[in-house]
């Protein structure tokens, strides 16, 4: 889908910022550039929507060349997110994310509709934002914002510099996973600049690693942890490697999928049966309707009539697709010891604790060593 | 709030004290002919004309070469452009239009000449600054989204410099309400002649009596210009603070 073959920048001042450069993205393909600061990310992402031109090497957009392509009809099938976010400030939240439909044409009604469902998609209530202006907003939200214009006309390759860059942490993961759980949708090809190397390992389906204008190791996110190819690569990758490889890991490949439940209208003595028969001291509460409702511990049970009056309301639940780092922050920052992981409207699915992220973290590190 | 209750008191200083003057019976007994309501109102007049003739001339002008200068090919003309014009009101006011009588001879051409030759820096250099100022940022989304150089133009570039352009064309005005005066210098008209024979017959009333119109002229202008700026300005443009 994307290609770049020996792909080189010589600005006009001299600077090197790219050198020979050559990878490959394969169609519906997340695609990582990795790197420290002045590395080349932007100037190589840049070349590929022809803001900059090439130096030498070619760089192909579906088997043809993109020098051969009219621009402009490039750049309004590849959604760009700039990294300064450069949304038009004489433009309404609605008008700047329109902007590309606009551009190719699609009706008001059309334009409007996709505006909404985007702003949705950002977690920004439409009515509240669509007409606002960019210097009303803060910036975490222009940033996301400017996400959602690139993905305004629906294009299938995305190129997006640091789109997460100037959002607060608790956002920003929920962006992630929103985003990723978008992409297994609708699967676009996409080129993602970030520096931040959890993220990456996180979202990519491949990592270019990049090192003043070259490219270091272009892999799997497994691959860069555990087989870096120098120094370089594990300098950057750092020392907590066990840690990030938690990163690569869902909730959903390691929960247990039917813990011990009870329904929140049986009687107490009933949980403390169930306790004694499986041998455990804690037990899911459920509503009739399979709703997440909270938790009942062993030490609880001497009070009250019905598991509803006795049970601890915790409202820290999480989804299948949260990568193992995150439930364990979780865990940590609201001192659970289980994790309830629900659907999208609160069913019970399963449940994560200490005992299963141990567990996951020593086989991962094993397939590791002996592979 | 504070800024409308002072202009309404100047304004209303203003002309009161043109009212006053012109009606003081000691002045039409005086050893010339004094003005009459019918003089200051012709005299304002033409002062009007002259003034937006010229600054008329000096926006078909001034703001498309001052946005033309931003352009990549042109860019190098920017350092002349803006130098020229710099130097043009380096000059004081009363040498160019001193310097238009003989070149043009005397009348009215020669004052609206010299008016506009004066007004056109500040045109210029706001058309200049309003579109070369703008982050580069915008531009470069604007490009990474496929907009065409007449789009970007267009829906960006000027809309984003229009409130920087429309201060450049109220600062010109003002300034030529205020070098008008002079222009009755070089065969002109306007309330220089009221001030000016005020001045030369050493009459300090017959000079506010031209004075104190003008000057209630250029705020007048100004105002209007200023409602102007802001109508044309964008939401998204407006500073915060302004808003509330
Ligand atoms: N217009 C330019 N002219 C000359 N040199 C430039 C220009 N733009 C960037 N560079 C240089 O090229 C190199 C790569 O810059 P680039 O912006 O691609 O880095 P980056 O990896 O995106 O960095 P960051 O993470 O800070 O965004 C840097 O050394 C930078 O100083
Ligand atoms: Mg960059």
């Amino acid at each position: 889908m994307i290609k770049l073959d020996k792909v080189t920048k010589v600005y006009p001042d001299g600077t090197e910022a790219v050198k020979e450069v050559s990878l490959e993205v394969g169609k519906g393909e997340l695609c990582i550039l990795l790197g420290p600061s002045g590395c080349g990310k932007t100037t190589t992402m840049k070349m590929i929507n022809r803001l900059l031109p090439i130096s030498g090497g070619q760089i192909y957009i579906n088997g043809l060349d993109n020098t051969k392509m009219d621009d402009n009809e490039l750049r309004r099938n590849m959604g760009y997110a700039i990294q300064q976010i450069g949304l038009f400030p004489n433009m309404t939240v609605g008008q700047n994310i329109e902007t590309v439909p606009e551009l190719k044409g699609w009706p008001k009604a059309e334009r409007r509709r996709r505006a909404e469902e985007l702003l949705e998609l950002m977690g920004m209530d439409p009515n509240e934002f669509m007409d606002e202006y960019p210097n009303e907003l803060s910036g975490g939200q222009c940033q996301r914002v400017g996400v959602a214009r690139a993905l305004g006309a629906d294009p299938p390759i995305l190129l997006m510099d640091e789109p997460f860059g100037a959002i607060d942490t608790i956002t920003r993961v929920r962006l992630q996973d929103e985003f990723l759980k978008i992409q297994q949708e609708i699967k676009k090809t996409i080129i993602f600049v970030t520096h931040d190397i959890y993220e990456a390992i996180k979202m990519a389906d491949k990592i270019a690693l990049m090192k003043e204008g070259q490219l270091v190791q272009y892999d799997t996110p497994a691959n860069l942890l555990y087989r870096p190819k120098n120094e370089f690569v594990e300098n950057f990758v750092g020392t907590d490697r066990a840690l990030k490889g938690l990163q690569l890991i869902r909730v959903k490949e390691v929960m247990t999928s039917s813990p011990p439940r009870v329904k929140s209208d049986e009687k107490v003595g009933a949980a403390r049966e169930q306790m004694e028969r499986e041998g455990i001291d804690w037990l899911v509460v459920v509503n009739d309707d399979g709703k997440f409702a909270g938790w009942v511990d062993k030490a609880d049970l001497g009070r009250g009539d019905r598991v509803r009056s006795i049970m601890g309301h915790s409202v820290m639940t999480t989804t299948v697709n949260t990568v193992l780092n995150e439930a364990l922050s979780l865990m940590l920052s609201y001192g659970l010891e289980n994790l309830a992981i629900v659907t999208e409207d609160n069913r019970l699915q399963g449940v994560v604790n200490f005992g299963v992220i141990r567990k996951a973290l020593t086989e991962l590190t094993q397939r590791r060593q002996s592979e | 709030m504070r800024r409308y209750v002072v202009l309404i008191s100047l304004l209303t200083l203003l002309i009161g004290l043109t009212v006053w003057i012109t009606n003081l019976e000691w002045i039409k007994e005086g050893v010339y002919k004094p003005f009459t309501w019918g003089d200051i109102l012709n005299c304002t007049r033409t002062h009007l004309e002259m003034v937006l003739i010229a600054e008329l001339i000096a926006i078909s002008i001034g703001v498309p070469l001052g946005i033309l200068v931003t352009r990549p090919g042109l860019k190098k003309l920017a350092t002349p452009v803006i130098g020229g014009a710099n130097v043009g009101q380096s000059i004081p006011s009363l040498a160019v239009i001193a310097i238009m009588a003989p070149i043009l001879g005397f009348g009215l051409q020669s004052a609206i000449v010299a008016l506009f030759i004066y007004g056109l820096l500040p045109v210029v250099r706001n058309s200049y600054a309003g579109i070369n100022n703008i982050d580069p940022a915008i531009v470069e989304a604007a490009r990474g989204m496929g907009m065409t150089k007449g789009q970007i133009a267009r829906k960006i570039e000027l809309p984003l410099a229009l409130p920087v352009i429309m201060t450049g064309i109220r600062i010109s005005t003002v300034i030529t309400v205020g070098t008008a005066e002079l222009a009755v210098l070089v065969g002109g008209a306007g309330l220089g002649r009221i001030t000016l024979t005020g001045v030369f017959s050493l009459q300090p009333l017959t000079i506010l009596q031209g004075a104190a119109p003008t000057a209630a002229l250029a705020i007048i202008l100004g105002f209007i210009l200023e409602r102007i700026e802001r109508r044309m300005t964008s939401r998204g443009l407006r500073v915060k603070a302004e808003m509330s």
